[in-house]
């Protein structure tokens, strides 16, 4: 579904990206996590094309990213901040994503879930954070597409909302579709996740199922496995080889 | 590409900076034809205005945007839209806007009260600035790393073109005044756009001065059909190649 | 003037033996020559219609030559039509054409020599080397006549109405326009200029030179090679003139120099690039006229002195007054001038703070003009308000001390 290799990216002098490769396939939940300015940011916005990378390919559905936009329509993006033009009305943004995207289904689940259709008639600069949120989220559902991107999609909703929102991923991972999601509240990924890849200072730490993970550190909970695993910095490469070497078996079959 | 900039100039025209542009534009422009009893002079206080506060405005209103668009450019991003096609449709959308602020902030009051050549000229000379310091503004933009800094450089460049620039052309003359600099004075309105401007409207409003002395080049030369063809090309110029530069370097951006 | 009755007197009694000859193509007398050579003393000559190819011609009997129905007289571009010596001959609704052109003399369609008492009504002069060329006479009159003239070079081109050494003459509700001066007036003394129109000439609408004690009141002078000159005389009284759209490199409104004792008021300039240029000049009184959008209202050299501007309105003009020296010895007093900026506190209708018409970027311009390039800029009114707040450039006594608040009604 999505392939990186070997992509390097450098801002100034922070190496942001540092020869990362991975695979995400369909009926993946992957869990983009790391620390403040690991890299996670970056990463998606290389997906999306919104950075080139000094190096390094990434395809989408067997697109290349290299600017033609058609790719796009794959992917469905929940940014981490939604700020939307301050007169623009609720409606009205719909409406307009909806010419730009021509196309005729449209998954409204989360729409009604939300209740935003009552506030439709509402300017963008009215509506609180979490409201916004909300929007985002509705956004980057509407056209069903195989692949959702969510950058922190749970900062800022209220424990209902957030519920929802957890409710419809699981509902769309069970379409086979493959989602991204970075978060640095574990908690809230704990249940949904079925792969983590973990970022530290551009260096991809490691990518690794969730069974295994917890396999491998003894420890069930997802926080604490990984706590384990930032600890025991020695044997990160080992686990890495392994983390590898058990990819690769899973994937020849299919 | 329509259906994104019209939702975007829906979204300006709402703006409250836009609107007290246009209001503080059609209250000035009504009040200086109301208080002065010869049309003239109303014109030539617009022309002020038209010269100093437009693309002061165009510059800063339209870097401000950018930096508060940048999440729902990034938004635009994400979909299949090319990034051409988004920042050329954000360029259309606010000179559309700030042009219908012109046309109702002045343009009403000159057609109401002073449709003559000069007139005409004013109009011609405003929407022209205002397309021009659009594009030099997302140049800025585009450029700048972060808002305070493309502010600042809208601010520095307004600066350049309204005020430095002619300080420059001073002392180049006075540097310079044993040697016929006539037609050079051509070349040096043609570098900056609100020079060139002035001088277009000059043409109408001080016709009498402008026969005396280098004043009947100016006449021969803009007032003629080449003339009227020059500065129409130079100002095109002005506003497509910034713009060009700044697709380019929005092209090649990381967000 | 004192004879004028004398000679009324005379010509009533004369009228009495007078005849008419009726000269025209099918008629008796079928050439105008012909009707010339019998018409005595007083009598008159009716020509009718039709074109006469007759060379030049001389009238110097005191006799009225009429025509009836605009009969031509055309001169092939050869000839000098009619040449006038004499007293007491008028010359009414002739159309004269295709005079010609010689460089040695002044080819004229009507030449009057050493003439008195001559009027020239009604007639139409076109494509004429000079139309009418007066010298050494008294007492003629030129009155409604159109002169048109076809403008080639400055040298092939002469004079509409050119007067020389004559006094008393009477210049009325002409029509001139396509010749190198309008009207023309070189030593011409106690002289009356009215109601003339004088236009697209290709140098002067007026030009007036060592002529003293004449006047001249509503005429219009428009878009001529380089306005109305009045030079080197004295005692000239202008009235209710209009100067309209004179452009150029060295085009005025008027341009005075060395005048004196001279009065010029109730005219208007408009749309000249210097409604006014003055050199050499002293003794002038200049008020109540109307300056509007002109380049420079006035230009005031500083040759001149002892002169008054008063009651006069500026409007809209891009530079009030320009002057090229410091020394300032003329006088500018209650005028209204519409880029003033004061106040009135008493509200005597005066504004409080002295008005400095000159203003800091006219000076820079004088020096060096290719700087009106950046006229009207934003830098250059900067640069102006810092002049008006401390003066350094610009000439600090020339000044208005009674700039007046509103519009003179003039």
């Amino acid at each position: 579904m999505i392939r990186i290799e070997q992509v390097y990216k450098r801002f100034r002098k922070l190496q942001v990206l540092n020869n990362i490769s991975a695979r995400f396939d369909e009926g993946q939940v992957v869990a983009l996590i790391g620390p403040n300015g690991s890299g996670k940011t970056t990463l998606i916005k290389s997906i999306l094309g919104m950075v080139r990378p000094d190096k390094g390919t990434i395809h989408v559905h067997n697109q290349p990213v290299n600017g033609d936009p058609a790719y796009r329509q794959f992917i469905g993006y929940m940014p981490q901040i939604g700020r939307y033009p301050d007169n623009m009305r609720v409606g009205e943004l719909f409406e307009m994503i909806k010419k730009i995207r021509h196309q005729e289904q449209t998954d409204e689940d989360l729409l009604r879930q939300f209740d935003l259709p009552s506030v439709y008639q509402k300017p963008m600069r009215t509506l609180s954070g979490g409201t916004r949120q909300k929007v985002s989220a509705a956004l980057a559902f509407l056209f069903n597409p195989p692949v959702l991107i969510l950058d922190e999609p749970t900062a800022g909703l209220d424990p209902l909302s957030t519920e929802i929102l957890k409710e419809k991923i699981i509902t769309e991972k069970k379409k086979n579709k493959l989602i991204l999601i970075t978060s640095h509240v574990l908690s809230d990924l704990e249940e949904i996740t079925t792969h983590i890849l973990y970022l530290q200072e551009g260096n991809m730490q490691f990518f690794k199922d969730l069974a295994s993970l917890q396999e491998e550190t003894g420890e069930i909970r997802l926080s604490k496995a990984i706590a384990r695993v930032m600890r025991g910095q020695e044997t990160n490469n080992q686990w890495i080889d392994r983390l590898f070497a058990l990819e690769t078996k899973n994937e020849s079959p299919r | 590409m329509l259906k994104l900039s019209r939702y975007v100039l829906y979204d300006i025209l709402r703006n409250k900076i836009v609107i007290a542009y246009t209001l503080f534009l059609f209250l000035v422009s009504f009040s200086m034809f109301r208080m002065e009893e010869n049309g003239s002079k109303a014109l030539l206080s617009l022309l002020n205005i038209v010269l100093i506060v437009l693309p002061l405005v165009s510059l800063v209103f339209t870097t401000i945007h950018y930096y508060n668009s940048y999440e729902f450019i990034e938004l635009m991003l994400s979909q299949p839209l090319s990034r051409t096609r988004i920042i050329l449709s954000e360029y259309g959308a606010v000179c559309v806007s700030l042009l219908t602020a012109f046309w109702l902030g002045v343009g009403v009051p000159v057609l109401l009260f002073a449709p003559d050549a000069t007139g005409f000229a004013l109009l011609f000379t405003g929407s022209s600035l205002t397309v021009v310091f659009t594009s030099i503004a997302f140049l800025a933009a585009v450029r700048s790393k972060d808002k305070a800094r493309g502010i600042g450089l809208a601010l520095l460049l307004w600066f350049y073109f309204a005020l430095i620039y002619d300080g420059l052309v001073l002392m180049i003359l006075f540097a310079f005044s044993d040697y016929p600099m006539e037609k050079f004075t051509l070349l040096l309105s043609a570098l900056n756009p609100i020079d060139l401007g002035r001088i277009f409207i000059m043409l109408k409003m001080d016709i009498s001065a402008l026969m005396g002395y280098t004043g009947a080049l100016y006449k021969d030369f803009f007032g003629s059909g080449t003339g009227v063809a020059f500065t129409s090309g130079i100002m095109l110029l002005w506003a497509a190649v910034p713009l060009w530069l700044s697709v380019r370097s929005f092209r090649r951006k990381d967000m | 003037m004192k004879h004028i009755p004398t000679i009324l007197a005379l010509l009533l009694f004369l009228q009495t033996g007078a005849t008419t000859i009726i000269a025209g193509p099918g008629r008796p007398v079928s050439t105008l020559r012909k009707a010339i050579e019998l018409a005595r003393d007083n009598d008159s000559i009716r020509l009718q219609a039709g074109i006469y190819k007759e060379g030049s011609l001389t009238i110097s009997r005191s006799i009225t030559l009429i025509g009836d129905n605009n009969p031509v007289l055309d001169g092939e571009s050869k000839y000098e039509i009619l040449l006038v010596s004499g007293k007491n001959i008028r010359i009414i609704g002739i159309t004269f054409r295709n005079s010609g052109y010689s460089a040695m003399n002044d080819f004229a369609s009507i030449k009057l020599v050493d003439c008195s008492n001559i009027i020239l009504e009604r007639n139409t002069v076109w494509h004429a080397y000079f139309a009418i060329h007066v010298s050494n006479s008294i007492q003629v009159t030129i009155r409604g006549n159109k002169i048109t003239g076809i403008p080639a070079s400055e040298q092939l081109t002469g004079n509409g109405i050119h007067l020389w050494k004559s006094s008393g003459a009477l210049i009325e509700q002409n029509r001139v326009e396509g010749h190198r001066d309008g009207i023309y007036f070189e030593f011409v003394t106690g002289s009356v200029i009215r109601g003339n129109h004088s236009e697209k000439n290709i140098r002067y609408g007026l030009h007036f030179m060592f002529s003293n004690d004449d006047k001249y009141t509503n005429n219009t002078f428009r878009n001529n090679g380089a306005g109305v000159a009045v030079m080197y005389s004295k005692k000239v009284w202008m009235e209710q003139n209009h100067f309209e759209e004179n452009w150029g490199a060295s085009a005025y409104g008027i341009l005075l120099k060395d005048i004196t004792d001279s009065h010029i008021l109730k005219n208007s300039f408009y749309k000249n690039t210097v409604g006014i240029h003055m050199e050499g000049s002293s003794r002038i009184e200049i008020d109540q006229n109307q300056f509007r959008n002109n380049g420079w209202a006035i230009k005031v050299q500083a040759s001149c002195d002892d002169n008054i501007f008063h009651h006069n309105n500026f409007t809209s003009n891009s530079f009030d007054v320009g002057t090229n020296g410091t020394m300032v010895l003329n006088q500018f007093e209650n005028n209204y001038w519409d880029k003033y900026e004061g106040y009135d506190m008493n509200k005597d209708g005066i504004g409080d703070i002295p008005y400095h018409p000159v203003s800091m970027y006219s000076v820079i311009i004088e020096q060096n003009p290719t700087t009106l390039m950046l006229f009207r800029s934003f830098m250059v009114s900067l640069l102006d308000k810092a002049e008006k707040a401390i003066p350094s450039l610009t000439p600090e006594n020339l000044i208005d001390n009674k700039p007046m608040m509103k519009k003179h009604n003039l």
